[in-house]
C-alpha cells in the first residue's frame, strides 16, 4: 500500500514539472506582457503533434523532438505575437481575453483541418518501457519529460536572471515606460517573450506526446489546466508556476487513486475555484490585474 | 427642445425594433424547416447573448462560463418535464431561481475577495467545467447519455410549451423580443446608470455613493437567471439534453459571439452579432463537413472573433448607425477603453 502511493506521488511529481513547464509559459507571457494567452493549450497540442510525427517518421529520441518543437514553436510565437497579438497590447483585458479565444478557436480549428477529431496513439517504444529505483516502478518517458522540463526551468530561470535580454525582460515585466525611457526594445522583448513562452508548452507538448494521444481536443483541457496551475501558484510568478504544476500534478495523481475518474479530470477546476476564492493570488503571485 | 428631439429619437428606436421584429414573424411564417430552426437557434442565442451582454457590455463583469446558467435552465426544465410531467413554465422559473441564486454566490464569493477582471472570468470558466463534468457523471441524470425529451406530437399545447418547430421559432422570437427591449429598458433604468457607472469607474461610483458590491453580485445574478431561461428553452428545442453540448465551452461561446460581433453594450447589437455569427457558423459547420475538414467552423467563428475585435472594436452596429446616422447612438452604447494598470 505504502509503495502504490510511493508510486502514484512520484508519477504526479514527474508530470508536475511538465505542468509546471507549461504554466511557466504562460505566466512568463503574462508577467511581461500582462496579457492573458487563452491559446495556450493550443500551443501544447501542436507541440503533441511536432512529438507524435518526428518521432513517427524519423523515430528520433524525444529529448531530440522537444528541441525541435523549442525551435519550431519559438518562431511560430514570435510571429503570432508581431503579427497579432501586438496589436491588443495595450486594449482592455475582456477584448484580448476574447482575441485569444478566437486564436484558440482558430487553432483547434485548424488542428482539427489537419489531423482529423480520431486521437492517435502514440508511436514511441519509450512508453512501454518502466524504470525501478527500490520500490519505485516509473514510466521512462515520465522521467525523461521530467528532467529535460526541470533541466529546462532551471535554465530558463537562469537565463533571465543573468542575461543581458533577461535584465530587459525583467525591466519590460516591472515598468513598461521605464523600458521605453531607458531605450529596452519593447516589441522585440514581447516578440522574444511570447516566442520563449510559446515554446515552453510545445516542448512540454513534444515531452508528453510518448503519454498522451495527440487529439485536437485535448487542447481546452490543457489550456485550463495551465490557468490552473498558474493560479495556484499566483499569476506572474516564476516559482509559483514550478510549485503549482507539482501541487497540481501530485493532487491529480492522488484523485486518480483515491476517487474516480471523472473527479481527477474535475479536481484542477474544483482546486481553481477553492483557490480563486480564498487565495485568489495564489501562493507567491502579488500583481493585481 | 432636447426633450422633444429625445422623444423623436426614442420614437424612431423604438419603430426601428418594432419593424425588425414584425419582419422576422413574417419570415417565421413563410420560410422553410431549415431556416426555421436555424432562426430559432439565433435567436436564442440573441437572448443568451442579451443576458450576456447585461453582465460584461453594461455591468463590467466577464463570464466565459456561461453555459453553466445554460446547462441549469435547461437542466432544470428537463428533469422536472420528463422525470415528473412538471409543465416547462415552473422549470423555467425553477431553473432561472437556481441559476440566480449560483451566480449571485458565485459573485458574492469572488467580489467580497476582491476576485475580479480575468481572474472572474477564469472563475466562471473553471465553474462550468467543474458543473459540465459533475452532470456527466450524475447517473439520476443520465450522465454523459443525458436526457430525451419525448417526441413532440407537433400539436400546440401552450401549457406545456410543446408544439412544431414554427411554435418553437414564435417562442424564440418573443424572448429575443423580450430580451432586446429588456436591455433598452434597464439601460435607461435607475440600475443602468449604476451599472455602467460602476463598469467605467468602480471607485468614482462609490464615491459617489454605490454599493458598487451589492450592485455587481445583482448584475450577475440576473443576467444568470435570464441566460437559463435562454438554456430552458434550448433544451426544449433541441429535444435532448447532454452535459457537453448543453455546458461546454462551445455554448459559452456562441452566447458571447453575438454581443462581441454585434456590439457590446447595445439593445440592438446580440441581434445584429447572432444573426451575422450563427448563420455563418452553421454555413462553414456544412461546408467543412462537404470537403472533409472538419474544423473549418471554429476556424471561422475564430477568425471573426478576432477580425471583428481588431478592426470594429465597438462591433457591427454601431458602425452601421454610425455610417447612417439614422438613430443617435447614446454615448452609454460604447465601452470606454478601460485603463492599463501601470505599476
Amino acid at each position: 500500500m505504502l509503495s502504490l502511493w510511493l508510486n502514484v506521488i512520484a508519477g504526479g511529481v514527474l508530470i508536475g514539472l511538465v505542468y509546471g513547464l507549461v504554466a511557466l509559459g504562460l505566466t512568463i507571457i503574462f508577467g511581461v506582457m500582462r496579457v492573458v494567452n487563452f491559446a495556450h493549450g493550443e500551443m501544447v497540442v501542436f507541440g503533441i503533434y511536432i512529438g507524435y510525427w518526428t518521432v513517427r517518421i524519423w523515430d528520433v529520441p524525444i529529448v531530440l523532438a522537444a528541441a525541435i518543437a523549442a525551435v519550431v514553436m519559438f518562431v511560430f510565437g514570435y510571429l503570432l505575437e508581431t503579427l497579432v497579438v501586438k496589436r491588443f497590447v495595450n486594449r482592455p483585458h475582456h477584448y484580448q481575453f476574447i482575441v485569444f479565444i478566437g486564436l484558440s478557436l482558430l487553432f483547434s480549428g485548424v488542428l482539427l483541418m489537419s489531423f482529423g477529431p480520431d486521437p492517435r496513439p502514440t508511436a514511441s517504444q519509450l512508453s512501454f518501457q518502466t524504470v525501478s529505483v527500490g520500490p519505485l516502478t516509473l514510466d521512462w518517458a515520465r522521467i525523461q519529460a521530467a528532467a529535460t522540463a526541470g533541466l529546462l526551468i532551471a535554465a530558463l530561470g537562469a537565463y533571465l536572471k543573468y542575461s543581458a535580454f533577461g535584465r530587459s525582460l525583467r525591466g519590460a515585466a516591472n515598468n513598461r515606460l521605464g523600458g521605453l525611457v531607458v531605450g529596452l526594445n519593447i516589441p522585440r522583448v514581447y516578440a522574444v517573450t511570447f516566442g520563449i513562452g510559446t515554446a515552453c508548452a510545445g516542448v512540454a507538448g513534444a515531452l508528453i506526446s510518448p503519454l498522451f494521444d495527440a487529439q485536437p481536443y485535448l487542447a481546452v483541457d490543457f489550456t485550463l489546466l495551465a490557468f490552473v496551475t498558474v493560479i495556484v501558484g499566483g499569476l506572474g510568478s516564476f516559482g509559483g508556476a514550478l510549485l503549482g504544476g507539482l501541487t497540481i500534478g501530485v493532487a491529480e495523481a492522488i484523485a486518480a487513486l483515491m476517487f474516480t475518474p471523472s473527479m481527477k479530470t474535475a479536481l484542477p477546476y474544483a482546486l481553481l475555484i477553492i483557490i480563486l476564492i480564498f487565495r485568489p493570488r495564489g501562493f507567491f503571485g502579488a500583481k493585481d490585474i | 427642445m432636447q426633450r422633444t428631439s429625445d422623444q423623436a429619437s426614442d420614437i424612431k428606436r423604438w419603430g426601428a425594433g418594432a419593424l425588425v421584429f414584425a419582419a422576422l414573424a413574417v419570415v417565421g411564417g413563410m420560410s422553410n424547416a431549415y431556416v426555421i430552426s436555424l432562426l430559432t437557434i439565433v435567436l436564442l442565442l440573441t437572448f443568451m447573448g442579451q443576458s450576456w451582454n447585461l453582465m460584461l457590455g453594461i455591468g463590467g463583469q466577464l463570464s466565459i462560463g456561461h453555459a453553466l446558467f445554460v446547462g441549469i435552465g435547461a437542466y432544470a426544465v428537463a428533469i422536472l418535464n420528463i422525470k415528473y410531467g412538471v409543465t416547462p413554465w415552473i422549470g423555467l422559473l425553477l431553473g432561472a431561481v437556481i441559476a440566480g441564486f449560483v451566480g449571485a454566490v458565485l459573485a458574492w464569493l469572488s467580489f467580497r475577495f476582491e476576485v475580479r477582471g480575468i481572474y472572474f472570468a477564469l472563475l466562471t470558466i473553471a465553474a462550468a467545467e467543474f458543473a459540465r463534468i459533475m452532470f456527466g457523471g450524475w447517473d439520476y441524470v443520465g450522465g454523459m447519455q443525458g436526457l430525451f425529451y419525448q417526441a413532440p406530437s407537433g400539436a400546440i399545447d401552450l401549457g406545456m410549451l410543446r408544439g412544431d418547430a414554427r411554435f418553437y421559432y414564435f417562442v424564440a422570437l418573443a424572448l429575443a423580443a423580450i430580451g432586446v427591449a429588456g436591455t433598452e429598458l434597464i439601460s435607461r433604468s435607475y440600475w443602468g446608470y449604476v451599472w455602467r457607472a460602476m463598469r467605467d469607474d468602480d471607485e468614482a461610483a462609490r464615491a459617489l455613493g454605490v454599493r458598487t458590491f451589492r450592485h455587481k453580485v445583482l448584475v450577475v445574478s440576473i443576467s444568470a437567471a435570464t441566460a437559463a431561461i435562454g438554456g430552458g428553452v434550448l433544451g426544449l428545442v433541441q429535444g435532448a439534453i447532454f452535459p457537453d453540448s448543453i455546458m461546454g465551452m462551445a455554448i459559452s461561446v456562441d452566447v458571447l459571439i453575438g454581443p462581441v460581433v454585434g456590439g457590446l453594450g447595445t439593445a440592438f447589437g446580440p441581434l445584429v452579432g447572432s444573426m451575422a455569427a450563427i448563420p455563418l457558423h452553421h454555413a462553414m459547420g456544412a461546408l467543412g463537413d462537404a470537403l472533409g475538414l472538419p474544423g473549418l467552423n471554429s476556424v471561422a467563428y475564430g477568425a471573426v472573433l478576432i477580425l471583428v475585435v481588431w478592426f470594429l472594436p465597438d462591433g457591427i452596429w454601431p458602425s452601421i448607425v454610425r455610417l447612417y446616422g439614422a438613430i443617435q447612438l447614446p454615448a452609454r452604447g460604447r465601452i470606454p477603453q478601460l485603463r492599463k494598470v501601470e505599476e
